[in-house]
C-alpha cells in the first residue's frame, strides 16, 4: 500500500523488540476509526429503541415497546393465519366429511400429529403402536367400533372397560377348560366342554353367542388373532377371567380405562385426532 | 557499413520517449490510467468480449410458453431449453462446478490466465469503463492532468457524465443478473412501476453498487487484491505454459533508440525502452520483468510492442505467447507428454461425462420409499402382518401423472390403502400411505425384501421401482 499513509517516522512507545521492531503511535486508518464511531452510534440507538438495561423494576422498556413475548405472539398468529383457512373449514364439517376430503384428511393427519404424540402417544404409543395393557390402534381391531365417529366419541367421551371376575364362581379346572376354549375360539377351533362353559357362564351375553364381540359394549372380539391383553397365552386369559377388567371391589382386576378428552382438547382437535388414528392403519 | 535505413517514425519515437516519464509500474497507489492500442489481441479481446452479450440477452429468449433459461428459486427448478432440472439433479451442479474449475485449470496450464485476459467479466467491465472514461476525458496523459485540475466547469460536466453512464452500465447489468430468476419482461414491468420484490431490489442494488466500484473505481486492484483466481491459476502455471513472455534474450540490452545508436553501439538488444508494454498494460506491470502475479495475460503489451518493432523494422514477437522453456532455448514438450495437462483434462472429461449421463437419463419419475417404524407392523384381526409405507413420488414431468402402485416380493403380499388410481401434480412431490398385508401364517420370515412400483397409467414406459423392507414378529420356534 501507499507509503505516505503510513510514514514509518512517526513516533513509537518506545517499545522495541527483536533488535528493531518498533511498536508506532500512527492513527488507526480512517475507516476503522469510522466503524468504531458507528458502532457507538449504534449501541446508543439501540439502547434507545429496545430493552436494554437492567433496573429495580425490570429492564429498560425502550421506545419501540419491543418484547420477547409480543415476539412470540406475533409468530404464532403468524401460524395461525396460514392454518386458519383449514380450521375454519373444519368447525362445521363431521369427522366423516373431513375423512371424505383427500385435502382436509391429509391436513387433519399432519396436524393432529403433534396432538396425538403430547396426549395419545404417552400410553397407545407413537404411530398407535400400543403398549402392554394399551391397545394397538394401527391395527383394524376396535373394541368399540372402528369408525370415525366411534374414535370420534372414544376420544371425546372416554372409554371404560368392565367384564366380571369370575374367580369365586368357576372352579379352576373350569376356569382352565374356559381359557382353552377362548383360545381355540382365536384359532377357529372348537372344544365342547368349553362351549358349554361358555353358554352357561353368560359370556354371550357380552361376547356374543359366536364369540365375536359386542362394540357397543365394547366386549372385545374374542375369535380373532388380536388381544386385548398381550399375549394371547391360556395364563394370560385365564387372568382376564378370574380377575375380571374394572371389576369393583377386585383386587388385582385387569384395568382399562381411558379418560376423556372433551374438556382437555377443542372439537375440532378431537376430529383431526379421530382422522388420525383412523388413517393409521385399521380404520372402518 | 552503408547507412542503415533509419526507422521513418523516429520523430514519433521521441514523442514516446517524452511519455515514459509518465508510466510507471503499478504500485497501487495512483490510478492506472492504460493506454489504448489496436492489434492483433485487441482484437481478439472484443471478440471474446461478445460472449458476455448473452448475458444481457440470454433472459429474453422464450421456449414455448416460458422463458428459455430460468433459475427459479422459489419455484425449485431450473429451466435450460428444453430441460427441467429439480433439486433432486443437483448433484449435476457439482459436477458442472467440477468441469468449469478443470476448464480453468486445462486451459491456465496450456495458455496462462486466458480467462482473467479475454473473458473475466472484470476485465471485460473495466475495458468498457475506461473507454467511456478516454472518449469522455481524453488519453490517458490527459485524464491524469484532468484529475489534477480543479473541481470546475468542463471537469464537473465531464465527470457527471461519467459516472451517470457508469451506473447506467452498472444498473443494467444488475437488472440483467436478476432476470436470469423470474421472468424477465415481468420482471421489466415490476422495475418500471416500482413494484419489483424486495429479494430483485436488493440485488440490483448489490451488483449495481459493486460493478460500479468494482468497473469504475478498483479496476486492476480487485485482480491484485481480491480475486483468489489470481492466486490460485499461478500454481496451475509451469515453464511449459505458454505466457505472454518478453524475449530477454533478443531485448537486453535494451536502451534508448537514438538517431544512429543501433548501428554505433552495435551490442544493443531490440528493445528499445519506450515503455509502450507498461502504458497498455491494465495492470500496470511491467512484462519485462518476466511472468507475475499482477499480468492477466491479455496480451495488450504484445500489441503494443508489436507497434513498435514496424516502426523500428524489427520483426514482430519481442514479447509473444511463449512458454519459458523456449525462450530460454530449452526443447519443448509436447502438449499430450505434461502430466498436469493430462490430469486436468481427464478429470474434465470425466466429469462432462457425467453431466452427459445425468442430462441423458433424467427420469420422468422418482420413488422414495419411507417404511414406518413405530409401529414396524401390525397383527391384524385376520392374523395377517400389516406394514406400512409412505410412498414419495416425484414427478418431473410437465403433465399430471395418474399413478398406479403394485407390489411384489411375496406371493401372497397384498396392497391395501390405494383403492384407485391417484394423481401426483407435474413438478411437485406426491406423499402417500400404502399398506402390505401377508397372512402370518405364509410369512415364513422377520424380514422380507419387497419392491414397490409406480406406474404411469397413460405411459406405462414411465415407473419407478424402489425396494424396502417387510417386517414381521420375530419367528416362533
Amino acid at each position: 500500500m501507499s507509503e505516505r499513509k503510513n510514514p514509518a517516522t512517526g513516533h513509537d512507545t518506545g517499545h522495541v523488540w527483536d533488535d528493531n521492531l518498533r511498536e508506532l503511535t500512527n492513527q488507526p486508518p480512517r475507516w476503522w476509526m469510522i466503524c468504531l464511531y458507528l458502532s457507538a452510534l449504534f449501541l446508543v440507538v439501540y439502547f434507545i429503541l429496545y430493552p436494554t438495561f437492567p433496573l429495580i423494576s425490570g429492564s429498560s422498556k425502550g421506545v419501540l415497546g419491543w418484547t420477547q413475548m409480543k415476539r412470540l405472539n406475533e409468530s404464532v398468529a403468524d401460524i395461525q393465519a396460514v392454518r386458519a383457512p383449514f380450521e375454519n373449514r373444519l368447525v362445521g364439517m363431521s369427522a366423516e366429511a373431513i375423512l371424505a376430503n383427500p385435502e382436509l384428511a391429509n391436513y387433519a393427519v399432519r396436524s393432529a400429529k403433534v396432538v396425538f404424540g403430547d396426549r395419545c402417544a404417552p400410553c397407545h404409543g407413537t404411530g398407535g403402536a400400543g403398549n402392554p395393557g394399551y391397545p394397538v390402534l394401527a391395527d383394524d381391531d376396535w373394541l368399540y367400533g372402528g369408525s370415525v365417529a366411534s374414535i370420534e366419541q372414544s376420544i371425546a367421551d372416554g372409554r371404560a372397560g368392565m367384564m366380571p371376575a369370575f374367580a369365586a364362581m368357576l372352579n379352576e379346572q373350569q376356569l382352565d377348560a374356559l381359557s382353552q376354549y377362548t383360545l381355540a375360539l382365536s384359532k377357529g377351533e372348537g372344544r365342547a366342554d368349553g362351549q358349554a362353559l361358555f353358554a352357561s357362564q353368560g359370556c354371550g351375553g357380552c361376547h356374543g353367542a359366536d364369540g365375536k364381540g359386542m362394540p357397543m359394549l365394547g366386549a372385545a372380539n374374542l375369535t380373532d388373532a388380536v388381544w386385548r391383553f398381550a399375549p394371547g397365552t391360556v395364563e394370560s386369559i385365564k387372568y382376564t377371567i378370574s380377575n375380571g377388567v374394572n371389576a369393583p371391589g377386585h383386587e388385582g382386576t385387569r384395568s382399562a380405562t381411558m379418560p376423556d378428552f372433551k374438556n382437555q382438547l377443542s372439537a375440532t382437535e378431537i376430529k383431526k385426532l379421530a382422522v388420525y388414528v383412523h388413517k393409521l392403519g385399521g380404520g372402518q | 557499413m552503408s547507412e542503415p535505413s533509419e526507422p521513418a517514425d523516429l520523430k514519433h519515437l521521441e514523442e514516446l520517449y517524452r511519455e515514459t516519464e509518465y508510466w510507471h509500474v503499478n504500485t497501487g497507489g495512483k490510478t492506472i490510467h492504460a493506454k489504448r492500442m489496436p492489434g492483433r489481441y485487441r482484437s481478439y479481446k472484443w471478440f471474446t468480449m461478445l460472449v458476455w452479450l448473452s448475458f444481457f440477452l440470454g433472459p429474453y429468449l422464450r421456449w414455448g410458453d416460458r422463458q428459455a433459461i430460468l433459475f427459479d428459486i422459489p419455484g425449485r427448478q431450473f429451466h435450460i431449453f428444453s430441460v427441467t432440472i429439480l433439486p433432486q439433479d443437483v448433484w449435476m451442479l457439482a459436477l458442472v462446478l467440477l468441469f468449469s474449475a478443470l476448464l480453468l485449470a486445462f486451459v491456465t496450464s496450456l495458455a496462462g490466465r486466458v480467462y482473467c485476459g479475454y473473458f473475466c467479466f472484470q476485465t471485460v467491465w473495466t475495458d468498457i469503463f475506461t473507454l467511456i472514461e478516454q472518449t469522455l476525458e481524453g488519453s490517458p496523459v490527459q485524464r491524469a492532468k484532468l484529475d489534477q485540475s480543479p473541481w470546475r466547469g468542463r471537469k464537473l460536466a465531464v465527470k457527471v457524465v461519467k459516472h451517470l453512464l457508469w451506473l447506467a452500465i452498472s444498473v443494467i447489468t444488475g437488472i440483467s443478473f436478476t432476470a436470469w430468476f423470474g421472468d424477465a419482461y415481468l420482471l421489466w414491468e415490476d422495475y418500471v412501476t416500482l413494484q419489483a420484490p424486495t429479494p430483485a431490489w436488493l440485488s440490483v442494488l448489490v451488483f449495481t453498487g459493486f460493478t460500479y466500484l468494482f468497473a469504475g473505481h478498483m479496476r486492476e486492484q480487485v485482480c491484485f487484491w481480491l480475486c483468489p483466481y489470481a492466486r490460485i491459476q499461478g500454481v496451475m502455471v509451469d515453464r511449459e505454459t505458454i505466457l505472454p513472455t518478453y524475449d530477454f534474450a533478443r531485448g537486453e540490452p535494451r536502451g534508448k533508440l537514438k538517431k544512429g545508436s543501433r548501428t554505433e553501439g552495435g551490442g544493443q538488444g531490440d528493445c528499445i525502452d519506450c515503455r509502450q508494454c507498461i502504458a497498455v498494460c491494465p495492470t500496470g506491470i511491467d512484462i519485462r520483468v518476466g511472468q507475475q502475479e499482477g499480468c492477466i495475460t491479455c496480451g495488450l503489451c504484445l500489441d503494443a510492442c508489436d507497434a513498435i518493432m514496424d516502426k523500428i523494422q524489427r520483426p514482430h514477437g519481442l514479447i509473444r505467447y511463449a512458454s519459458l522453456d523456449e525462450v530460454e532455448g530449452i526443447p519443448t514438450v509436447g502438449v499430450w507428454r505434461r502430466p498436469r495437462v493430462l490430469v486436468y483434462f481427464f478429470i474434465m472429461l470425466a466429469s462432462l461425462a457425467g453431466i452427459v449421463y445425468g442430462l441423458t437419463t433424467l427420469g420422468a419419475l422418482e420413488l422414495k420409499v419411507l417404511h414406518e417404524r413405530q409401529p414396524l407392523f401390525v397383527i391384524q384381526s385376520d392374523g395377517s402382518i400389516q406394514n406400512k409405507y409412505e410412498l414419495k413420488i416425484l414427478n418431473k414431468s410437465n403433465d399430471d401423472m395418474h399413478m398406479r402402485v403394485s407390489a411384489s416380493g411375496h406371493p401372497a403380499l397384498l396392497l391395501v390403502g390405494v383403492d384407485q388410481d391417484f394423481t401426483v401434480p407435474r413438478g411437485r412431490v406426491g406423499a402417500y400411505t400404502v399398506f402390505l398385508r401377508i397372512p402370518g401364517a405364509r410369512l415364513a420370515t422377520e424380514r422380507l425384501p419387497v419392491t414397490l412400483r409406480v406406474q404411469d397409467r397413460d405411459h406405462v414406459q414411465i415407473f419407478a421401482e424402489y425396494q424396502s423392507m417387510f417386517f414381521g414378529p420375530e419367528s416362533r420356534p
